[in-house]
């Protein structure tokens, strides 16, 4: 093997090596702006998929008063109570430090949180006690909250309005 | 917040694993070139087994891609390709330490050394094993914290267990390995994914009252003097390791990490102040104390003037570091073999010799991107007690990093930790790739776009009150 040979080898497994490197920095760069290519893709799409905004939205909407999507109390103690979603997640418990806070004897310090992802409002259990209901329905992961739809942690319900 | 944006459901997250799978391709291509290469300079015959070698690693790799495409679609796809890549030059390194070794022993006409490449071989078979096997079964992390004092037991007992009658064994001074029969394996390695486990859960649960301030001092929140009970704790157990098992890598892992989450559960920055402080405590207090403590200090500051005693390890890698380069002598073109422990502990020293300092970038750099993504899944995932378990194991595999390369660059004193997946040694290797697996299960949570509502069964369960 001649020593031009195995000079090219060296540098063939450094280049890869780097390539390697390089490659992932890429790749890594797109994961960090993929939201915004990802949308205008999902775009012809949405007519099929969006989900009509219920229309008991309306009614809430006039009670509120306020601009922009909203998460209402309807039931409990708290009736009445507006939080407006500003794009940061909020949290409901009994923890004082929580964004809603509830004084019930069944909701948990850290009861659930309401976040935003992707366009729509999700909402998650944070591991309560007696969980966090939508509609009739206990949720065990991650759930989009659908304007309109009860909410329901401990005695308290609630609903987003858009 | 754009109102009319479509809904989560709507939008399609990329897996993207054929990037992952684009970049085990070259990684394993990567290898074989290596290794090619290998044999070409030291003039030796390609070993027979070489195609059958490299097969089994490609299979290998291509096994744990297929389970995480199955199992965990929306896994981060750069950790696997990392962690195999690492894994891979650990393994032509480490064969070409065992040319080097056979070709001395040739010369020197003595009986022929095993090579440990086809052990480090069998132990990257049985961590894709184990990976597979927690990818498969390990559905949501969340389970795990319904163990943390269980895992903080165990953690405990694999910490003694080296100290322990007939089983303990001591090598090279340090007592950190447990003897069944013929197979040796040192239990800390797995004690530190039990104890971040242990640690993620615990401060889950305390961090509330760990946060409180009682006092200022200087601009930074003191805790109160009742909530210190588990960083004086946690400063023991690591003084014990220091004192009992004379390892200082562990010892200094485990502290590190616990201070780490400890700031990471409550921001309040006076933990790391405070765990500065014991840390420079419990640095001099040994240094004063333990002659083997002293030696390392002293090693570190001036190795050259123990070139033919203790500094004789650090002086040969420093004189590998100066033979490599900016591009290295090329692989089996250097004499990475005269380092002592050249394969476990000083394998940098090898990389830095025949790659260079091209080569050792290109691993520092993978090492940063391994450890970004996992602290970067631990700042998606939802659950409090995922964020501390991934960022927890993410900060093991760094301070472990950072300790190892330090030391064998001369950077802070020696400790004997193993390089992540690099060094030879089946208990790291399969302990780093369990880390791996969790870390991608977290991710896979973190990524995976939420379940739409389902309407389920109607269960007039709304009056039901659970109590604990």
């Amino acid at each position: 093997m001649t020593e031009f040979a195995l000079t090219l080898l060296r540098l063939a497994f450094l280049g890869g090596l780097w390539l390697f490197v390089i490659v992932t920095v890429v790749a890594l760069r797109k994961d960090l702006v993929q939201p915004r290519e990802a949308r205008p893709a999902t775009v012809p799409a949405r007519p099929a998929k969006t989900p009509k905004p219920p229309k008991p939205s309306k009614n809430g909407r006039k009670a509120s008063g306020i601009k922009g999507p909203a998460l209402v109390v309807t039931e409990g103690p708290l009736n009445g109570t507006v939080i407006p979603l500003e794009g940061a997640q909020i949290t409901i418990g009994r923890a004082p430090d929580s964004t809603l806070i509830i004084n019930d004897d069944y909701a948990s310090s850290r009861h659930a949180r309401l976040y935003p992802s992707e366009g729509a409002w999700v909402i998650e259990d944070l591991g309560s006690t007696n969980g966090t209901w939508i509609d009739r329905t206990r949720i065990t992961s991650p759930t989009v909250l659908a304007p309109g739809v009860p909410l329901r942690i401990g005695r308290t319900t609630m609903v987003l309005e858009r | 917040m754009t109102v009319d944006a479509p809904p989560a459901a709507a939008v399609r997250q990329r897996t993207r694993r054929n990037i992952e799978l684009l970049l085990l391709v070259l990684a394993w291509g990567l290898g074989v070139l290596g290794a090619y290469q290998v044999t070409l300079a030291t003039g030796e015959a390609l070993p027979q087994r070489f195609w059958v070698t490299t097969a089994i690693v490609g299979g290998v790799a291509l096994a744990t891609h297929i389970v995480v495409r199955w199992r965990v679609p929306y896994a981060d796809p750069f950790m696997l390709p990392i962690a195999t890549l690492l894994t891979i030059l650990g393994l032509v390194v480490i064969y070409r330490l065992d040319v080097a070794a056979l070709q001395r022993a040739e010369r020197a006409d003595v009986p022929l050394p095993t090579p440990d490449v086809y052990n480090q071989l069998t132990w990257y078979a049985i961590a894709a094993v184990l990976f597979i096997v927690v990818i498969v079964f390990l559905r949501d992390h969340r389970v795990l914290q319904r163990y943390t004092y269980t895992a903080g037991l165990i953690g405990l007992v694999l910490l003694i267990l080296p100290l322990a009658p007939f089983i303990g064994a001591t090598v090279n001074g340090a007592t950190l390995w447990v003897r069944i029969g013929g197979l040796t394996f040192q239990p800390a390695e797995l004690a530190k994914i039990l104890l971040t486990i242990f640690f993620a859960g615990y401060l889950v649960v305390h961090r509330d009252s760990l946060a409180v301030v009682r006092t200022k001092f200087l601009g930074i929140g003191f805790p109160r003097a009742r909530d210190l009970g588990p960083i004086l704790v946690a400063w023991a157990v690591s003084l014990g390791i220091l004192v009992f098992e004379r390892d200082l890598g562990t010892s200094l892992l485990f502290f590190g990490l616990f201070v780490c989450l400890l700031y990471i559960a409550t921001q309040r920055k006076s933990w790391l102040f405070l765990g500065a402080l014991l840390f420079a405590g419990g640095a001099v207090l040994s240094y004063l104390l333990f002659g083997h403590v002293r030696t390392r200090v002293q090693i570190w500051l001036d190795p050259f003037a123990y070139s033919d005693t203790g500094g004789y390890q650090v002086v040969q890698s420093l004189y590998g570091f100066a033979n490599g380069g900016l591009f290295g002598a090329g692989l089996g073109r250097g004499y990475p073999e005269l380092v002592p422990f050249a394969n476990t502990d000083f394998i940098l020293a090898a990389v830095g010799e025949e790659l260079g300092l091209a080569g050792v970038v290109a691993i520092i750099l993978l090492y940063a991107i391994l450890i970004e993504r996992g602290l970067r899944a631990a700042v998606a995932v939802r659950d409090p007690f995922g964020q501390l378990l991934a960022a927890g194991l993410s900060i093991t595999l760094a301070i472990q990093v950072f300790v190892i390369i330090g030391g064998v660059t001369r950077l802070i004193p020696l400790t004997g930790l193993t390089t992540p997946f690099l060094s030879y040694g089946g208990s790291s290797l399969v302990a780093n790739w369990i880390i791996v697996a969790i870390l991608l299960v977290i991710s896979h949570q973190a990524r995976k776009p939420p379940m739409p509502a389902t309407p389920a069964a109607q269960v007039d369960a709304a009056t039901q009150v659970f109590r604990r």
